[in-house]
């Protein structure tokens, strides 16, 4: 069950995208992203929908696998499409008992649901194409000017990085710890709510347990290993700009202005 | 040249309650004597409790020394100037391969120390091939660890040491969570590294048989060094081993109650081979 996650993992190919450098992607992420709740209107929303389909098509991930982490969000898509329905005030269409349906509603509705879902779109494609180390790595480097109002941002890095690589330890160890529970005849199963989480405890417990012992070993490995912070650290893989970068970015940027010069016509 | 050195050595592990008030003292380290010259193998052997892995501790300045002294490398280990120089140097491999592989990428984990110490780029990726190479793990480098057995792991963490380049290996019960399999490639390793590069190495451990091919041996009891010599000279002790909760490797043990029943059988066999030859030459 908590294998099936498709947000935010990485798929391995040779693209353009693949290749750029990861504080670009950021940098052009964010700028999608605010892009989304910029545009307006239909020239608009065409502009957007072209760029997203030119990035995914680069990408090389198959359109079916990028999909399926929209599953997630099903539910807040719902939410989200049901009360700009109901709650827009404007001109009328029809009533159903209480709630009236107005025209303005069927529109924002339309368009929030679509934001949301190129929002995601736009963002997988970020995860799908850098994989976690390199993320990490350019959020690093990307935040260091905060580091100066004493955001330890090294540090931050650094646990995101030990977080991602631990993740599937602990799933295994959670499996493991599942089985020799129900080996033992632990119920996870049936019950109501309160019941089923009740039953969790004897799940949960074991694995802060190791969790928090495994964490004590590994500050240990790292100091043996001389980790004393970010300072005086280099890298084996550093980040380089390149001339493909250069060229993203001038892309985005034009982007960018096409979008805010279409809301303003 | 002496590369550890240390004299009447104590560590204490000291429970106190909520006041402070002292509850418990367990005395983990018992004036301990240790000597290793440079590009030797030691093998320390104990059983758990015996104080083996706060002795390994030590040696890293993980731990400080609570009394006595400890020099390695020429540097005393209760200045602090000398943290970072002593860890460089006497780089340390723990017992689960899981917890001491920092990154997703074997290559990355093995750049990890040397990162750290502020090697230039290119000489990491020097660094890290040329480890990779001595352990046999050249065509893994790429791989993330999750997908590797754990001798795969262990010998992994090992090159991330090496990458270190440093000048002593201090292995802390590295094959206590392997199988057999993982247990020899590990040994093997660990071995080469100390023929080819005359790495120093420490080996703390509790099975009998990975000791066989040190230079020297220390047996530990109870914080304290009771048995110290060549692994021949403590293997021909069986009582005493016995007394100490250690177990003698099985050839040595068969040699030893052979040699009971009265046949002329050298005292400390070790290998197989060395039992047939001792047989045959009786006939």
């Amino acid at each position: 069950m908590l294998r099936d996650i498709t947000i935010g993992q990485y798929y391995p190919a040779e693209s353009v995208l693949h290749k750029l450098d990861p504080r670009t992607k950021l940098m052009a992420t964010l700028i999608y992203v605010v892009s989304l709740f910029v545009f307006r209107g239909l020239a608009g929303f065409v502009a957007v929908t072209v760029a997203l389909c030119l990035v995914i098509w680069l990408s090389k991930v198959p359109v079916g696998y990028m999909v399926k982490g929209l599953k997630a969000i099903v539910v807040i898509l719902l939410i989200t499409a049901v009360f700009n329905l109901f709650l827009t005030p404007g001109e009328t269409i029809f009533i159903v008992w209480k709630f009236k349906i107005t025209y303005e509603g069927l529109q924002n509705a339309g368009f929030m649901v679509i934001r949301l879902i190129y929002l995601i779109l736009g963002s997988s494609v970020l995860t799908l194409t850098t994989t976690p180390n390199q993320l990490t790595d350019g959020l690093e480097k990307s935040m260091k000017p905060l580091n100066k109002i004493h955001v330890p941002v090294h540090e931050i890095a650094m646990m995101m990085s030990i977080a991602l690589r631990f993740i599937p330890i602990l799933i295994e160890e959670t499996d493991k710890i599942m089985k020799a529970q129900l080996a033992r005849g632990a119920d996870f199963e049936s019950g109501n709510l309160l019941k089923k989480a009740k039953s969790m405890v004897p799940l949960l417990v074991p694995l802060f347990v190791s969790a928090f012992r495994r964490a004590n070993d590994l500050a240990m490995a790292m100091e043996a290993r001389c980790y004393h912070g970010g300072a005086g650290r280099t890298k084996m893989k550093p980040l380089k700009y390149r001339r493909l970068d250069g060229a993203a970015y001038i892309i985005v940027f034009v982007y960018f202005a096409i979008v805010i010069w279409l809301r303003a016509a | 040249m002496k590369f550890i050195e240390a004299r009447k050595l104590i560590h204490e592990y000291i429970r106190r309650d909520e006041e402070g008030n002292v509850e418990s003292i367990l005395t983990a380290l018992d004036e301990v004597d240790l000597d290793v010259k440079q590009g030797e193998f030691v093998a320390i052997l104990g059983h758990n409790g015996s104080g083996k892995s706060t002795l390994a501790k030590h040696l890293n300045v993980l731990l400080r020394p609570g009394g006595g002294t400890l020099w390695v490398d020429g540097k005393d280990a209760e200045d602090a100037d000398n943290l970072w120089a002593i860890r460089q140097n006497a780089g340390m491999v723990f017992q689960n391969p899981d917890n001491q592989i920092i990154a997703s990428v074997v290559e990355e984990d093995v750049a990890f120390g040397p990162e750290n110490i502020g090697v230039p780029t290119d000489e990491i990726w020097k660094r890290v091939e040329k480890s990779l190479k001595s352990v046999g793990m050249i065509q893994y480098r790429e791989h993330s660890p999750n997908k590797l057995s754990g001798g795969q792991k262990q010998r992994v963490a090992i090159a991330g040491v090496m990458a270190m380049e440093p000048k002593c290996i201090i292995l802390d019960e590295p094959t206590a969570m392997l199988d057999p399999n993982g247990r020899r490639e590990v040994l093997e390793a660990v071995e080469q590294l100390n023929k080819e590069k005359d790495v120093t190495i420490i080996l703390i451990t509790h099975y009998m048989e990975e000791v066989i091919y040190a230079d020297r041996v220390y047996v530990m009891d109870n914080g304290k060094v009771v048995m110290q010599g060549t692994p021949r000279g403590i293997f021909s002790q069986v009582d005493t081993l016995k007394d100490y909760r250690l177990d003698v490797p099985q050839i040595t043990l068969l040699a030893y109650e052979l040699r009971k029943e009265g046949l002329q059988i050298p005292e400390g066999i070790l290998t197989r081979q060395e039992l047939v030859e001792a047989i045959c030459r009786l006939y």
